[in-house]
Order: C-alpha cells, then sequence, then structure tokens
C-alpha cells in the first residue's frame, strides 16, 4: 500500500524497481531513441538510402566548423571538398575553403513519404543541393553512410521485434498446448522442439535461406529473413513455457475454469498463459539480440538484404577487406551500432528480469 | 417429484504406477428439483472427488469404474466432451472452498465473472457486464462495481466467496456443487452464506448439492443428507430424522463433534 492507501499494483511495484535501475533507463532511451530514429529515418537523414555521388567516393567524414576564417562565430557549416589521386591511386581529399555550406534546418532535399503516406521533401538537417553533407563519411559509391545508418535501423531494429513477436506467439501456444494436455501430444511436441534445437541455428538459417531463391525483391527476402527467424526461435521457448504450464494447470483456478465449461484454448490463453509473462517479457528482451545480429550476419554473407537497400549487416559487408578498413575505418560504425543496441537489450533484459521477480524485490523493498 | 441428479452404484477407483485402491463404491446418491443435499463425511474420505465425477473433472490418477451418473435425463458418463462443457459451468455451477485459489490472481472479479456469461449466453462484452452487476447485486455483494473492478487478494473471504457463488450461478444453472463453501470462513459469514443459499434456491429454483464434514451447517440447511463413510454411503434420509437419530455409530460421532 502507498501512503494514500491505495494498492500497488503489480505493474507499479515493477516498475519502481526498473526505475531504480540507472544504467537499464539510460539503455531503454538509447534503444527509444533508436526506435524513433528509425521509425523517422527518412526526415532524419539528410539523404535517401541511394543518393550516390561519386565523386565523394570513401570521402572521409567532415569536420563542421563553427568560426569563420576571420574568427567571428557563425553557424555551424562545412566547405566543400576536392579530391587528388596520390601514388596508389588512392583519393586524397581536402576542405575547399572557397566553397562554404551552411548546415541548414528543414532544408529541401530527397523527396519521400514520412510514415508511409505524408509526402515530403524536408529533412531535419542538411546543406544546399549544389554541396555535400557527409557527417560519419561516405561509402564506396559516395552515399551518406550516417542516411544508410538510419536507414538500415529500419530493417535492422524492426526484424528483431516482429521475429521476436513471431516466434513468441508460436512458442507460447504450441508450449501451452504441449503442458497442458501433456500425453502423446506433448511427447510429439517435444520431441519436434528436440529437432529444431538440435541443428545449430546459424546453419538451419543458412540452409532454409538456401532452399528459396536467390533474386528475390527487398521487401520478399525481409519477410523470408523473418519468417526464417521465428522459425528457429520457438522451440527453446516452448519448452521452457511447456514446463510453466505442466505447473500452472494444477492450479486450483485453472480446475475451476473447467468446471465453468470454458474451452481448452481459452483456459490456456486466460489461465495459464498470463502467468508466464514475466518469464517471456524477460526472455523476449533477451532474445531481441539474437535476431539483430542473426539478421546482420545473414545481410553481411550477402544472403540477406541486398544493396542498394541497406540493413547494419550489409553496410558492414563492405567492410570486410582489410583494405576499406585501413582507409575508411568509419565505415565499420554500423559495427558500433549493433554493438550497442545489442549491449542495451541485455542490459534492459536484465534489469526486467530483476524488476519481474517477486523474491528479489521484496528484498529490496526490506 | 423429477430427479434432477440421479447417481447409482457409482464406483471410483485410485490407480498409481503400483496400486489401486477403492475410493469410493456403490454409491447412490439424488437430488430433486430446489432442494438441498448434504453430503457429510471425514476429510479425505472422497467427498470432493464425488463432486468432481459429477462434472467428470476427476484427477488423471483416478477413474470410474462402474456405475451411472444421470443429470436431466442424460447419462453424463457418456457424454462426449463438447457436451460436458455445455453442462459444466451453464446447468450446473461449482463453489469451491478456497475462493483465493479459485480466482485467477491476475483478473479482476468482474472479468472473470463475465467471461463465463460470455462463454455460456454468448452475451457481448457490455451486456456481459451488466450481467456481472446484477449476479453480485443478487449474492448480496454491496458495492457490486466496487467488487467487479477488485481483484480476488484485495477482497475479504465473505466478499470473495459471495463473488464465487455469483460466478456459478452466472449462467442460471439447475444445480449448484457447493464444495465446503464456508469452512474458511468465520462463524457469522458462514452463516450469511448459507441464508444466500437458501435465497437462491427460493428466488432461483436452484438445487444444492451441499459437501461438506459440518453436522451444525446441515442441521441449519439441507433438506436430506447422504452420509459417507469409508467409501460408502452409510446413511441416508430426511436431515432431521437422520440427526435426531442417527443410526451409524459415524453419525453419532460427527454429531458429538459437533455438539461440543
Amino acid at each position: 500500500m502507498n501512503k494514500q492507501g491505495q494498492h500497488v499494483s503489480q505493474f507499479q511495484a515493477s516498475f519502481k524497481v526498473f526505475q531504480r535501475n540507472r544504467l537499464a533507463v539510460a539503455c531503454l532511451s538509447v534503444l527509444g531513441l533508436l526506435y524513433f530514429l528509425a521509425i523517422f529515418a527518412d526526415f532524419f537523414s539528410p539523404y535517401s538510402y541511394d543518393n550516390e555521388d561519386r565523386n565523394y567516393s570513401y570521402c572521409p567524414p567532415m569536420k563542421v566548423h563553427m568560426v569563420n576564417q576571420d574568427g567571428s562565430l557563425s553557424w555551424p557549416y562545412v566547405y566543400g571538398t576536392s579530391f587528388v589521386f596520390d601514388s596508389f591511386h588512392k583519393r586524397i581529399y581536402t576542405e575547399d575553403k572557397t566553397q562554404k555550406y551552411t548546415i541548414r534546418l528543414f532544408p529541401k532535399g530527397d523527396a519521400y513519404r514520412l510514415l508511409g503516406v505524408i509526402p515530403w521533401d524536408r529533412h531535419f538537417f542538411g546543406v544546399e543541393t549544389k554541396g555535400r553533407l557527409h557527417l560519419w563519411g561516405a561509402d564506396s559509391r559516395g552515399r551518406d553512410l550516417l542516411s544508410r545508418l538510419l536507414w538500415g535501423s529500419r530493417v535492422s531494429l524492426s526484424i528483431g521485434l516482429i521475429g521476436v513477436l513471431i516466434s513468441f506467439v508460436f512458442g507460447l501456444f504450441i508450449g501451452g498446448i504441449s503442458g497442458y494436455y501433456g500425453g502423446w501430444i506433448d511427447t510429439l511436441v517435444m520431441r519436434l522442439c528436440e529437432m529444431f534445437m538440435m541443428v545449430p541455428g546459424f546453419y538451419l538459417m543458412l540452409a532454409l535461406r538456401a532452399a528459396f531463391p536467390p533474386n528475390l525483391n527487398s521487401l520478399q527476402i525481409y519477410l523470408l529473413v523473418v519468417v526464417i527467424f521465428s522459425f528457429i526461435g520457438w522451440a527453446s521457448l516452448a519448452r521452457v513455457i511447456r514446463g510453466m504450464a505442466m505447473t500452472l494447470k494444477q492450479r486450483e483456478y485453472v480446475l475451476a475454469a473447467k468446471a465453468m465449461g470454458l474451452s481448452d484454448l481459452r483456459i490456456i490463453r486466460m489461465h495459464i498463459l498470463p502467468h508466464t509473462m514475466s518469464y517471456s517479457i524477460v526472455a523476449i528482451m533477451l532474445s531481441i539480440p539474437g535476431y539483430i545480429m542473426g539478421e546482420s550476419a545473414l545481410s553481411l554473407l550477402g544472403l540477406g538484404i541486398q544493396d542498394p537497400y541497406a540493413s547494419w549487416g550489409n553496410l558492414l559487408s563492405e567492410a570486410m577487406g582489410i583494405v576499406q578498413i585501413r582507409f575508411a575505418p568509419w565505415i565499420l560504425l554500423p559495427g558500433l551500432f549493433i554493438f550497442i543496441t545489442v549491449i542495451c537489450f541485455n542490459v534492459v533484459g536484465d534489469a526486467l528480469r530483476d524488476a519481474l521477480d517477486p523474491w528479489l524485490k521484496a528484498e529490496g523493498q526490506s | 417429484m423429477a430427479t434432477l441428479l440421479k447417481i447409482s452404484n457409482l464406483g471410483i477407483t485410485v490407480r498409481t504406477d503400483a496400486s489401486s485402491r477403492t475410493l469410493l463404491k456403490n454409491i447412490h446418491l439424488d437430488v430433486t428439483p430446489e432442494e438441498i443435499v448434504a453430503l457429510v463425511g471425514a476429510s479425505g474420505g472422497g467427498k470432493t472427488s464425488l463432486g468432481l465425477s459429477i462434472l467428470r473433472l476427476l484427477p488423471l490418477a483416478m477413474e470410474i469404474d462402474e456405475g451411472s451418473i444421470v443429470f436431466k435425463e442424460e447419462n453424463i458418463l457418456a457424454m462426449p466432451l463438447s457436451g460436458m462443457r455445455q453442462i459444466r459451468g451453464k446447468k450446473i455451477g461449482m463453489v469451491f472452498q478456497e475462493s483465493l485459489s479459485a480466482f485467477n490472481p491476475v483478473f479482476r472479479i468482474g472479468d472473470q465473472i463475465a467471461e463465463v456469461t460470455q462463454t455460456h449466453l454468448g452475451l457481448s462484452r457490455a451486456k456481459a457486464m451488466n450481467r456481472v452487476d446484477e449476479l453480485l447485486d443478487l449474492v448480496e455483494v454491496g458495492d457490486p462495481r466496487k467488487v467487479a473492478r477488485s481483484y480476488p487478494h484485495e477482497l475479504s473471504g465473505g466478499l470473495r466467496q459471495r463473488a464465487m457463488i455469483a460466478q456459478a450461478m452466472a449462467a442460471s444453472p439447475d444445480l449448484v456443487i457447493a464444495d465446503e463453501p464456508t469452512s474458511n470462513l468465520d462463524v457469522t459469514i458462514q452463516a450469511k452464506i448459507l441464508e444466500l443459499f437458501k435465497k437462491l434456491r427460493k428466488e432461483m429454483h436452484l438445487s444444492i448439492l451441499l459437501i461438506t464434514h459440518d453436522l451444525g451447517l446441515v442441521r441449519f440447511i439441507a433438506d436430506r443428507i447422504f452420509v459417507l463413510y469409508d467409501g460408502r454411503i452409510v446413511e441416508s434420509g430426511e436431515a432431521k430424522a437422520v440427526l435426531d437419530a442417527p443410526v451409524h455409530d459415524f453419525t453419532k460421532k460427527l454429531l458429538m463433534a459437533t455438539k461440543i
């Protein structure tokens, strides 16, 4: 009970414990920001994912200036660039101090549809179309890396969520049914689970990908990758849920629900599965990184999202050669984003586990 | 008057891997419409199992190996599972002893009662919630809205037991099996719950099979009584007659225990 004498719900109590974990709150904010940027990627990125200019191939990150040459303060700007070839035929970029491009808010740029519906051509920031802005450098074809990172986050971040949701719906129901009915259904389902868990996930993934034609369009590939992940992911969850369902079905309210004539599916849905939620939420959080890394691995090998579309994995595939890493280290940035995202999901998942654990909470409050 | 429920020659066996043991044998029991019948016996004597067998909800280890259970001229033991679902909760309601564990702790009371009305009466969500208010009003909870919005652990034992009776009444059944409905409540609340049963019997034309070990309750409420001892019905008849002149030793002992 709180001071006003109202009852503190389980959710509120868990929320308090979670809030006390500063690191987790910070990580959750980072994730929130990443997802926000992903949703509005077309607005926040200065260029479209396929806007290229070969004159800027492997252009290094541009320096943002705040001070004019005469020493006076200025709105942030970048200089134009020009390049010469060195003796290895590598481009050496230098700032061309005669061209000055102010970084503007909401300039006109590539056209897009905000949230997929509202047609617009303003971007959050950028320079006038004569110049180019590459804050985090450009790739081999002179496409802005920051823009491609943001566009790529759409694929990489959503594939984890959607994949996890689908495989959890399957895992919950298959596990629930298996544990609730028991008997030969249970035996059959569990042997099937074991078959899936027995095959190493990555090779199963490759095999499944190989089973489909290579020349699919990007949306088809995206859906295919999601389906492949859901196909692999449900088994381990189903096993745990099945165990919980076997315990939960002994509860008297399950007997009461049967005595009231509710159907088996309804009992599983209303009286068994909700009680596995605190486990499931944590398991969801902790398994999303696996999906993100899986997509990255598939795309890195060229089996996932294909150029010109971006995902963190296929952005990294450009960084597979030593030459590129040596002379254009900024193309490793997507790796940093994968790293940050995975760490954040793990920290948040851990904190959720603590927050949703009734015993740990009792300890914390005493 | 026609019989509502007739159990004849019922036998239940408990099977484990190694052995099997007869739990109930040669059980005869009947309930007529608008009658309150008490099934009395010691703890662990198979009273609850008998109650569950009427709904075919015995644990896996228990088996009905002889006899018949006829409800409204239909043989329950021969009925397919889909037919059982039309009986469970719709024609026969059940009130459990532990109201705290018989409600799902994560849903509000009102939602759990509404679930039954939605399943059996096919009511829309809004109509189901109205029906919940009516039902809670019927079982005299005082403030139906508040009780409907509460979670099980937020209510007192008495209120929760009333809510469970409301749930059992949700689809207007003909028979309610009440398994020790008052043994966790204190005496004053016990009396009120029993009054409630009497009122429901009269207003809703309900029959009640009361499973209990408390002969004090039986004297107060039951029309007829069946005494279960050692897996058999050892004595039965009009409640008053049995309690005033018990024949079997076990009934006498139980009666002595009540008088202390």
